[in-house]
């Protein structure tokens, strides 16, 4: 038990700006197969360093077929908030759920370069406590650990709708599920809130059989995946409103909510609409009357391309879809980053004013046609997928694989895994840069990132910028 | 008369000393105090806030010292009472020395209800339990000096001692925690939330054994 909060826990978004840089970034290992088991690399972010941008360490579980996707911290900034009074929790141990057996890791990383497994959770103790499959996002809230899952009870993760369920954040013992009232929410993804104000917002993908063996042409071209967004009571742990974006907008995928908890807005990235091939960024408020409401604010417009260039699945709709896969905010709520995983882009919007975003910078990579190179001349798998933002906002990270099954559908043709960075400009603007490439290990694909001490998409703040 | 004198002006002292040292206690509430005013962007509801959370510390310790003043109408169970009152205030201090849970209950009241949540927080550290043996010596220096008056009027002035006792301490911990809100929210921002922030729960537990052991002391040496 600490005697002072953890230094890298921040009352404001302002104040995580200004702390030390990143050293360490953690970063998924995908054996896609199964054939090996999955891991988290430790990459070195020191420019200092001898070996900088090398994976410097790696854990690799004890299990196979997991399916390591996103991840996250056992505590973070949220542990200032004044309503527990105790802020003396350590940032030290990254929660890895497995989004195919439902296994979580506990893996301590206090020194990034011993990063180990401190506790394994099987999956039969996670059935049981919640009912609940395929854990997924993770966020430190006011009761514990809160983690978003994608399946409910049986095989096929059918049985019931899925949900969140509360884990302690010191034991990492299972508490249980969080919803008391769900309304219609039956399908999840991600959820992120806003602590002081009291609400969460959830998502929706898709569920389980709509995703772990590919995507289902026919599900998606009737509209069957998640197109909703649903806001709650935190405290309530009550649906109080759904916003259905219309059934077109399929997968609304990652909630981004502005960091500065005065502010009543965020963003929700869908993959595509159906009637168009477009990829779309929403963006939620709340009105004076206490109402929640969303627009689109954002359309990203496929490419048409000969259906030679095209894998199966696209060949009938002679054009790239962009795919807006991820999304990522900046502390200083400034820079929506958005991952166009198909075109093989990475758009940077200037979201000042949320409700008319700025295209404000581009950085071409990859793509399902396009196949751009890298600076450095080497090819870059699949598209930009999973991103990471720098505290300090001046550092764009991402990796390229979606999932496991999809990429091999939209790019039959690509393999392996890697991470890059970008610059951001003094105002605006994004720079790949030329000597940051991380080649994952023959065999491993990559997915979401963690940065030492949090990054944009961990860290949730008590209190607001001055 | 002169050592009684003494005493009493020692436990009043008591009773401010340790409303200031829960005023400065994060876990008492100022860094909500900090938060509103920031939240609404007024002034003005850093004041209203600190009020709130007075209000529920104020209520928290009439909850736990106005049942003491009516059992203290018990005369010949006096010495047994705080014996007692010190061995509870003991073991609420074990308890928390020995439970050292990141505490979850607190965490779900909505953070608007302040003076709710203030004094669950309160309960839930035993700060109401941290007067009694205070309160008590107070009470039996007070009897003494009144000496074989009526019940009725002694169990007034007990009642009376509750509220002062459960005023000025509150008084004493809204200025404490009232003087370090406003200085982090005027001047030093909120870098200096997390640096003034330490961990003061076995220090609080200890306090709380070490009171305990006060009061049955001095019930045991006529004080």
């Amino acid at each position: 038990m600490n005697m002072r909060p953890d230094p890298t826990f921040h009352a404001t978004a302002q104040l995580a700006m200004q702390a030390p840089v990143e050293n360490y970034g953690f970063t998924v290992m995908l054996s896609p197969d199964g054939e090996n088991p999955d891991g988290i690399a430790v990459v070195d972010l020191n420019p200092k360093s001898k070996t900088y941008g090398q994976i410097v360490h790696q854990v690799i579980v004890p299990n196979k077929g997991d399916e390591f996707h996103h991840f996250g911290w056992n505590a973070c900034s949220s542990a200032l908030s004044p309503l527990t009074g105790h802020a003396f929790l350590e940032r030290r141990y990254l929660i890895v759920p497995g989004i195919r057996s439902s296994r979580i890791y506990i893996i301590d990383v206090k020194d990034p370069l011993k990063a180990k497994i401190h506790k394994t959770i099987e999956p039969e103790e996670l059935f049981k406590k919640t009912g609940y499959s395929r854990p997924h996002t993770i966020h430190c809230g006011p009761e514990g650990i809160y983690v978003s899952t994608l399946g409910g009870g049986g095989e096929d993760g059918t049985n019931g709708p899925p949900g969140i369920f509360i884990m302690d954040c010191e034991t990492f013992d299972i508490i249980g599920r969080y919803e008391m009232d769900r309304g219609p929410q039956d399908k999840h993804y991600d959820f992120w809130w806003n602590l002081p104000q009291d609400y969460m917002v959830s998502s929706e993908w898709g569920l389980p059989p709509q995703f772990e063996n590919g995507i289902v042409p026919e599900d998606l071209l009737s509209n069957k995946y998640g197109h909703s967004i649903h806001f709650w009571d935190l405290r309530k742990r009550k649906n109080v409103q759904t916003i259905d974006f219309g059934e077109n907008y399929q997968m609304a995928l990652e909630v981004r909510p502005a960091h500065d908890p005065a502010k009543s807005y965020g963003f929700c990235g869908v993959v595509v609409d159906t009637t168009n091939l477009q990829g779309a960024i929403f963006t939620w408020w709340r009105d004076d009357d206490g109402t929640w409401q969303a627009k689109k604010t954002i359309t990203i417009d496929p490419v048409p391309t000969d259906a030679d260039e095209l894998p199966e699945l696209l060949k009938g709709f002679a054009a790239v879809p962009p795919l807006v896969t991820d999304i990522d905010l900046s502390l200083d709520d400034k820079y929506l980053y958005v991952a166009c995983w198909g075109l093989g882009e990475m758009h940077q919007y200037d979201v000042s004013d949320p409700m008319n975003p700025v295209l404000s910078g581009k950085v071409e990579l990859g793509g399902i046609s396009a196949h751009h190179k890298h600076p450095n001349g080497k090819d870059f798998a699949y598209g930009p997928q999973m991103v990471e933002i720098s505290r300090d906002g001046k550092r764009v990270y991402w990796t390229n694989s979606l999932y496991s099954s999809w990429d091999d559908q939209f790019y039959p043709n690509d393999s392996g895994g890697q991470m890059v960075m970008a610059h951001v400009g003094e105002n605006g603007g994004l720079t790949l840069d030329k000597d940051f490439y991380v080649d994952f290990p023959k065999g491993y694909r990559s997915h979401q990132i963690r940065l030492e001490g949090g990054d944009c998409s961990t860290d949730s703040f008590c209190y607001p910028n001055v | 008369m002169i050592l009684d004198e003494t005493s009493l002006t020692a436990l009043w002292w008591a009773v401010i000393l340790s409303g200031i040292y829960h005023g400065i206690n994060p876990g008492m509430g100022w860094p909500l105090a900090v938060s509103a005013g920031l939240m609404e962007r007024r002034n003005s509801a850093l004041p209203k806030a600190l009020g709130l959370l007075a209000l529920g510390h104020l209520l928290a310790m009439l909850a736990i010292l106005l049942p003491f003043s009516l059992m203290t109408m018990l005369l010949i169970w006096e010495d047994e009472l705080r014996i007692g009152a010190g061995l509870l205030v003991i073991a609420m201090g074990v308890y928390l020395l020995i439970n050292r849970q990141h505490p979850k209950m607190l965490a779900r009241v909505h953070p608007a209800r302040l003076a709710l949540w203030s004094f669950l927080a309160a309960m839930a550290h035993g700060a109401g339990l941290m007067l009694v043996p205070v309160y008590l010596g107070i009470c039996a220096i007070d009897a003494s000096e009144v000496g074989h008056q009526a019940a009725r009027t002694l169990m007034a002035g007990n009642v009376q001692n509750a509220l002062a006792v459960a005023f000025i301490h509150t008084a004493a911990m809204t200025m404490a925690g009232g003087i370090l809100a406003t200085v982090i929210y005027f001047w030093l921002g909120l870098k200096f939330l997390s640096k003034t922030w330490f961990n003061l729960d076995v220090i609080w537990a200890i306090s709380l054994i070490l009171v305990g052991i006060f009061g049955v002391y001095s019930a045991y040496s006529g004080h």
